[in-house]
């Protein structure tokens, strides 16, 4: 634990795996960026790892003052242990007021670690953060300024918003997907903190004998338009419907967790909860009842078109547009649709709608 | 020779099942009003465990910190093998948050000097996964999350670690952690003779309150002699539930509950569902063509 610290610089961890950042640390600055802005105090990302040194200047493209590199073979790959210890001495070198990691694998097994050293406060998943002010309901006494830490709980029925009074940094894992990606800036300067890794004498008590990665087939998260199948579609066989209508609309599938338990999708294109996270420009759910932890994933789809035979369906609390009806018959008819361009915009038209 | 764990478990209420108003109005929930059901992926922690002393000897021991209620999932993991239950029950206890919690389990699990500790990967009500590693962190003992499988030689672990996108596999030193997820292994059911025997099994507090039952009005000293004798009774035939308090566990109170919790409730909503605009089309050929028409129109597709 550290004291709290008012000048404390908002800090997020540089997730990297063989060199490469993903998408969640630029995430994390972009959200960085508004508390850091709204606080006055510079935004930092925290880099461990093994020759890594040139990721510095994307972090500092994406936003971030200033990157503090943690280089030492030690840390050519990830482990607890060693992570840990890094990332927890840099915390009592800097003091920070806040931290934030993406709720990945890694992020989940490396903050919880870091929180439980510190003896500091970790909120789980955020969806949104914010900064403002507290009172507490037992004491009465007011903090201004606060980390709000926003995240869904109870399996997605009631949004929670958790605060960290004293115990600081105010520490939080964020969900892949959900905070914007702001594009990087060009000519942002920020300056590269190089940290000594003091990791002799820790005997790291894992030994990684194996591990294999498979880049992921889908790209949910980039994609413009996705279609979705549920539990309703019914096989494997009949989700070439949902493979032909995202096709014709240049989307990506998506499926929903019922139809991923089923075999008629690969997990890789799980949507919700415990799939990913996406918020694309327009989001098809076919057959998809739209349980609390499938909507979690999707609702913050700009446009929601839902198709299901059961009119009472969840998802069409939160569709934009309905079609009750067969998806077997609805689908064909959308492709023939979206095929007969000219005469869609002829419809248009004679709908008075142009 | 063999190896003892420890497995973490925890009573959830059934999140699936939401019904009515069940929380209250600082923000906490009331688990009175919902369905209680075995924390899933303790479930698959336990068959982790079982497999391991079946395979390599020792002992497995489950422990519940939570109400008297969680005597539940203590039974039920007796029914399908575990050798003893522990239920770690405090008032003092209540309000914790993760951190906390994990201080507490570590001043419990420390009395038992496992080999092996299993947790559920997350249980489902907070879904923060958290537990796991600020336990072993409180430990010092290796951590290794998201298990799928484990074999064991001497005093390393050989396991299968699911991240995502792949997997990796760690020889970790015992004493050590694990996480473990649900497509680990499918738990076996409870076993009908291990049924018979300990659907008898109580902890104290529950020994107590059927004493208060069925002896009312008794004088206090004859009930406290009561509760001792079905104790006597129940431990004879190996059908006592351990419990212990902070006390019992030597827990320092400033870590413990609401005090030794650093995060704290801002608020709490309730999800509703918010639609916005909603604009209904027929499911026939000029349906379509009108929606996709509109779609094209806002420059949504085309």
């Amino acid at each position: 634990m550290i004291e709290v610290n008012r000048q404390g610089e908002v800090w997020i961890y540089a997730e990297q795996e063989a060199g490469k950042l993903s998408d969640v640390p630029l995430e994390l600055l972009s959200k960085g960026r508004e508390l850091a802005c709204r606080l006055g105090v510079p935004l930092a990302a925290v880099l461990p790892g093994h020759r890594v040194s040139d990721l510095a200047a994307a972090l500092i493209l994406h936003g971030a003052d200033k990157v503090y590199l943690a280089d030492d073979p030690l840390l050519g790959h990830y482990q607890t242990a060693s992570y840990a210890k890094v990332v927890c001495d840099l915390i009592a070198a800097h003091r920070p007021q806040i931290v934030l990691f993406g709720a990945t694998h890694l992020g989940r097994d490396l903050a919880p670690t870091v929180a439980s050293t510190m003896k500091c406060g970790l909120t789980a998943d955020c969806t949104d953060l914010q900064i403002g002010d507290h009172t507490d309901a037992q004491t009465k006494e007011q903090v201004s300024n606060l980390l709000l830490q926003i995240r869904p709980a109870f399996g997605g029925n009631i949004i929670a918003t958790i605060v960290n009074l004293h115990r600081w940094p105010q520490m939080a894992t964020v969900r892949e997907g959900v905070m914007r990606l702001s594009p990087p800036e060009p000519g942002r300067s920020g300056v590269t903190v190089r940290c000594p890794v003091n990791l002799a004498g820790l005997s790291l008590p894992v030994e990684v004998l194996e591990s294999q990665r498979r880049p992921r087939k889908v790209n949910l998260k980039g994609a413009r338009i996705i279609v979705t199948g549920g539990a309703g579609v019914g096989s494997r066989e009949n989700f070439r419907l949902i493979w032909d209508l995202a096709n014709v609309l240049g989307g990506a599938v998506g499926g929903s967790r019922a139809a991923v338990d089923l075999g008629y999708v690969d997990h890789d294109h799980q949507v919700g909860q415990t799939g990913t996270t996406v918020r694309p420009a327009l989001y098809i759910a076919c057959g998809v009842s739209g349980a609390v932890q499938h909507r979690a994933g999707m609702q913050e789809a700009a446009k929601i078109l839902a198709i299901n035979n059961d009119k009472d369906a969840p998802i069409f609390g939160i569709a934009h547009y309905g079609i009750v009806g067969d998806l077997n018959e609805v689908i064909p008819r959308l492709i023939k649709a979206i095929r007969g361009g000219a005469s869609v915009e002829q419809a248009a038209k004679t709908a008075g709608k142009v | 020779m063999g190896y003892n764990c420890v497995v973490c478990i925890k009573q959830v209420p059934d999140t699936k099942r939401i019904t009515g108003q069940a929380m209250r109005e600082d923000g906490t929930v009331n688990r009175a009003a919902l369905p209680a059901i075995f924390n899933p992926e303790d479930l698959n922690a336990l068959e982790t465990a079982l497999f391991v002393r079946d395979r390599y000897g020792g002992t497995v021991t489950v422990l519940s910190m939570g109400l008297p209620a969680a005597c539940e999932i203590l039974r039920t993991s007796l029914f399908r093998g575990a050798d003893r239950a522990i239920l770690l029950t405090d008032r003092r206890a209540a309000a914790s948050d993760t951190l906390a919690t994990s201080y507490i389990l570590s001043c419990a699990v420390r009395k038992l000097q496992p080999d092996l500790v299993f947790c559920g990967r997350q249980a489902i009500d907070g879904d923060t996964a958290q537990v796991g590693p600020q336990l072993a962190e409180k430990l010092g003992m290796t951590l290794g999350t998201y298990l799928e499988t484990i074999e064991l030689d001497g005093r390393h672990a050989k396991v299968r670690r699911a991240i995502g996108n792949g997997f990796e596999v760690i020889k970790a030193r015992l004493p050590a952690l694990f996480t473990v997820v649900e497509s680990a292994n499918v738990p076996r059911p409870a076993a009908v003779k291990k049924t018979m025997k300990f659907k008898k099994a109580r902890a104290l507090v529950e020994i107590a309150k059927a004493v208060e039952g069925d002896l009312p009005g008794a004088a206090p000293e004859i009930r406290t002699a009561e509760v001792k004798r079905r104790c006597d009774a129940l431990e004879a035939k190996g059908l006592l539930i351990t419990q212990w308090n902070l006390d019992d566990i030597q827990a320092d109170l400033a870590w413990c509950g609401g005090a030794g919790s650093p995060t704290k409730v801002h608020r709490i909503q309730s999800i509703v569902l918010a639609g916005g605009d909603y604009k209904e089309f027929p499911p026939t050929d000029d349906g379509a063509t009108r929606l996709i028409g509109e779609l094209i129109e806002d420059h949504t597709i085309g």
